[in-house]
């Protein structure tokens, strides 16, 4: 698709299969309409129903306030497209240009946007997952059942890994005054995501809302009763605690299995794209026709020494839709960089945690404004003498201007005190419990030696 | 009637909590906890709070009142 | 070489004579978004800068973080939330949202909408079969007014005598030592100094009786999780909402109704549509807000801003109305448009000290208006432009007559 000709004619009547249809897919199909594009849209889904939002399933759903079914995300257009829903993708086939359904359907396409995000990563041994009363959340089935379990009045609940999801559904257990455990292999909270500053922080927070949290501490056996029905909870410190409810919290898998074999440069850590959320293929060369965006897309970020990165966020599922959708219907000269700046927030305990940044990407962190013993500060991260990231508890007001820091590579630790800085500040080494940018496990092969015959192979792992 | 807030935009200004209470609440100083898919009678008090959000996050359905998209499954 | 001093741009606008249309001269200050003054103090004007600005935490509301404090400044007394930083300013106005809105008190706003109506209708029924009307006197002074007074518990029947207070704070709050006799400053100070000494009383009479509805009830015998504010801090704060609450409504649905009557097919939408009164207010926010100017800020530490630095404890002054008309961030910015869907505006204000009463003063405007436009008989503008308060900050008619019925 060179000449302009080739672009309005595709624009025109080309044809554009969307593979995921939740957030990023149907932000994506609306903008490909507001971009003008008037050819054929398919939207395949492997979820019946129409697309969700899913943050409000760890939430207000939880509470019981709001039932799991009312998630519906609002429309901004009319996307006048076919959805082929509760059947997920099997297979892409590049040389054709074809996406294969699980029910051996084929759907053409002439450029595709892969959106089929990330799923809950399940309890890693089967029977013990399928036991009555261990849920993952992911889905609004999940929450709907998690929510039940809640609302039955369980005599505890254990949820297992003390991320952002696992602190929320203990927040909300604690909201509905349920006793709750939390077990974290991590010295803290939220650990691996913010550092251990903040964990140390998130550690209060559980605590003094009544949270039984252990922390170190792997939970080896889920133990049911004849019934089936979970019972008892191992660690492995030798400990046990009797609970009806599990709530496993341990993060996401990206949904690329499906992309075995198509020749994309898909993995466990991801699509890796370019900025222009343009796949790229095993060899990691751009291809033209192939696009993706949301949780599932891994692109560099210019900010961040170009490093791949991929986030779990949701408006930066919003933002690299419309980057995808955008670059789908325009000519090389007039393609869009996704370069905005991370954005994410919590929940938990009463408190708005916002960030701004890579905040994994540091290597000091100090707290520039506010009170820690309060909850309500701002948190600056550092690499390298510059600001990459902030880190706000109930202080969102201020985390435009830590954006502009971000962006502007401005020195860390900030050189001027701000009239709430606490006055014994100063920057302390962020501490990850692990080299969290670096992938996990070699996942390719490179063969050949004349520079025309070297190529990548995949080399999948079970895991 | 559906809404969404962007809540990476929202600074928890809680104007919408205000003008909206049983559709936008707080949880704690800042944090919003809000009805996604609130009664229509509550509909006069969502446009306004979607009017007055400092930083315009909140999105109410652009398609209100036509038909609802398909919902297709695989035939 | 002429020695003869030209007015700045800021000085024309700060002049009464451009107090009717200042918007060309916003215009021309925008061409140096950051402008330092002779006096060393910087007008900032633009959108970008003044959000960036409002944003930034070295941007200090204390007076006594400027190097020359500002004439007028209130170091003596306890100040008001507005002037201060966090974290006094956060902890002050967190305990009076106690009372006002949410998380605590999430119903008061929505809980007053009868009240509002009804006293709306009793003043427009004043004005059936009034041919001259003085809205500002008639209607958009007297309807906040009495919300305010009931909110905190200000008796009605003392209003005359703290209107000519307020009239005289407001007044001495854009005192230029320059150009302004020193009696201006003078009679603000003593104003305010009556003003105080007569909220000091009558939150001395509510210590001890719990249980009151009004706000300074609530303030003066309210143990909430950061304690209980002093006598000093609950005078301070109910000065400042009193105040805010004449001053800055009673501009608000004055220029709503100028403008409309300005744009009478809008006013004519607005009978059959009240849903557009919505909108319409954000777009009265934008393009004839209240609330002209911050007069001044002042930077906590260097502060750099549209590659300008801005020294330590020089005076800012954030042209708000200039940059909700700035053309790089609004599609026509000159044109009211009361359908304009991007309008991220200023009218309030932004950061931790947007306006705290923004609901209230929404709805009394939306109210307002809905039932103006659809009672009131062919209003027609008397004088246009109409008389203006001295105010360039709260900028807003003095008077504005409209004739209405067959008239003449």
């Amino acid at each position: 698709m060179t000449s302009a000709d080739n672009l309005q004619a595709f624009k025109r009547e080309g044809r554009i299969v969307v593979v995921g249809a939740s957030l990023a897919g149907l932000r994506a199909a609306e903008a490909l309409r507001e971009e003008g594009f008037t050819g054929s849209l398919t939207m395949i889904g492997d979820e019946l129903g129409e697309p969700y939002d899913r943050p409000p399933l760890s939430k207000q759903v939880l509470t019981g306030w709001v039932p799991a079914e009312n998630t519906k995300l609002p429309r901004r257009r009319e996307v006048d497209a076919e959805w082929l829903l509760g059947v997920p993708a099997s297979g892409l086939d590049l040389a054709t240009n074809h996406v294969r359904l699980a029910d051996g359907r084929e759907v053409p396409f002439d450029r595709v946007l892969i959106s089929t995000g990330v799923r809950g990563r399940p309890w890693f041994v089967e029977s013990e997952a399928a036991l009555d009363g261990v849920f993952v959340v992911r889905t609004r089935e999940h929450a709907a059942g998690l929510q039940r379990a809640l609302a039955a009045g369980p005599s505890r609940v254990l949820v297992i890994g003390a991320g952002f999801t696992g602190s929320e559904i203990a927040s909300i257990c604690r909201e509905r005054d349920i006793p709750v455990t939390v077990a974290e292999l991590a010295p803290a909270p939220l650990v691996g995501a913010l550092g251990a500053m903040i964990g140390e922080v998130a550690a209060d927070m559980q605590r003094a809302h009544g949270v039984d949290l252990r922390c170190g501490v792997k939970v080896t056996r889920l133990e049911g009763d004849a019934q089936g029905r979970l019972r008892r909870a191992h660690f492995d410190d030798g400990s046990t605690i009797d609970t009806d409810v599990a709530v496993v919290a341990l993060g996401g898998v990206r949904n690329t299995d499906w992309l075995q074999g198509s020749g994309l440069a898909a993995g466990v850590w991801g699509i890796a794209c370019d900025t222009g959320c343009r796949a790229l293929d095993l060899n990691g060369l751009v291809t033209d026709d192939v696009f993706a965006a949301g949780d599932v897309a891994r692109c560099p970020n210019p900010i961040y020494e170009y490093r791949l990165i991929s986030l779990e966020h949701w408006a930066n599922a919003v933002e690299q839709a419309e980057v995808a959708a955008h670059n789908m219907v325009s000519g090389q000269a007039d393609r869009w960089p996704h370069l905005s700046i991370p954005r994410f927030w919590s929940i938990q305990f009463g408190v708005n945690i916002k960030s701004v940044g890579v905040p994994t990407f540091a290597d000091e962190v100090v707290v520039t404004q506010g009170s820690v013993p309060d909850h309500r500060f701002v948190a600056a991260y550092g690499y390298r003498g510059r600001v990459t990231a902030a880190v706000s508890f109930n202080n969102a007001k201020w985390l435009d201007h830590y954006q502009a820091l971000i962006e502007t590579a401005a020195p860390s630790p900030p050189p001027c005190p701000a009239p709430d800085q606490p006055a014994d500040a100063k920057p302390v080494p962020v501490d990850f419990p692990g080299p969290t940018l670096l992938a996990q496990g070699a996942t390719v092969v490179v063969t050949g030696h004349d520079p025309s015959e070297r190529r990548v192979t995949a080399a999948y792992q079970h895991r | 009637m559906r809404v969404v807030v962007d809540l990476s935009r929202c600074q928890g200004y809680a104007q919408c909590a205000f003008l909206a209470p049983d559709v936008f609440r707080m949880h704690g100083e800042e944090a919003l906890m809000y009805d996604p898919n609130p009664d229509d009678a509550r509909r006069d008090q969502v446009l306004r709070a979607a009017a007055a959000c400092p930083v315009q996050a909140i999105l109410v359905d652009q398609l209100e009142g036509r038909d609802a998209p398909a919902e297709a499954s695989p035939s | 070489m002429t020695t003869t001093e030209t007015p700045s741009t800021l000085q024309r606008i700060l002049d009464y004579s451009s107090r009717a249309d200042p918007y060309p001269l916003y215009a021309e200050l925008r061409r140096t978004p950051v402008a330092r003054q002779e006096d060393g103090s910087y007008v900032v004007s633009t959108y970008r800068e003044i959000t960036d600005l409002l944003h930034n935490p070295h941007l200090s509301s204390d007076t006594r973080n400027l190097s020359h404090p500002t004439a007028g400044a209130e170091e003596q007394a306890t100040p008001a939330f507005i002037n201060l930083d966090p974290p006094a300013h956060d902890r002050l106005r967190r305990m009076t949202m106690r009372h006002f809105g949410p998380p605590h008190t999430p119903g008061l706003v929505t809980g007053m909408e009868d009240d509002l109506t009804g006293i709306v209708g009793s003043l427009i029924d004043d004005l059936a079969g009034k041919e001259q009307i003085d809205l500002v006197d008639d209607f958009a002074y007297p309807f906040p007014v009495t919300v305010i007074c009931r909110l905190l518990g200000v008796p009605h029947e003392d209003e005359p005598r703290f209107h000519l207070w307020v009239d005289d704070v407001v007044n001495a709050i854009d005192y230029n030592p320059k150009t302004d006799p020193k009696e201006k400053l003078e009679k603000g100070i003593q104003a305010r100094n009556e003003l105080r000494r007569y909220l000091g009383g009558l939150v001395d009479q509510r210590h001890g009786r719990p249980g009151g509805e009004d706000l300074l009830a609530r303030l003066a015998n309210d143990d909430g999780p950061d304690g209980r504010m002093t006598d000093e801090e609950i005078v301070a704060t109910a000065n400042l909402l009193l105040i805010a609450g004449h001053e800055t409504t009673v501009n608000l649905i004055t220029n709503g109704m100028l403008t409309l009557l300005r744009h009478p097919q809008v006013l004519q939408r607005l009978r059959h549509e009240p849903d557009l009164v919505v909108p319409l207010t954000e777009e009265l926010l934008r393009y004839e807000p209240p609330v002209h100017i911050i007069p001044w800020r002042a930077a906590y530490s260097d502060i750099t801003v549209a590659d300008t630095v801005i020294p330590k404890s020089s005076r800012i002054m954030l042209m708000l109305a200039s940059g909700s008309r700035d053309p790089n961030r609004f599609h026509e910015p000159d044109r009211f448009d009361p359908d304009r869907r991007d309008n991220q505006h200023l009218g309030f204000g932004s950061g931790i000290h947007l306006c705290f009463g923004g609901p209230l003063a929404r709805r009394e405007t939306q109210i307002a208006l809905t039932e103006l436009a659809r009672r009131l008989d062919r209003p027609r503008l008397v004088a246009d432009p109409p008389p203006y308060r001295r105010s360039p900050v709260l900028r807003g008619p003095v008077h504005l007559h409209i004739e209405q019925g067959d008239g003449y």
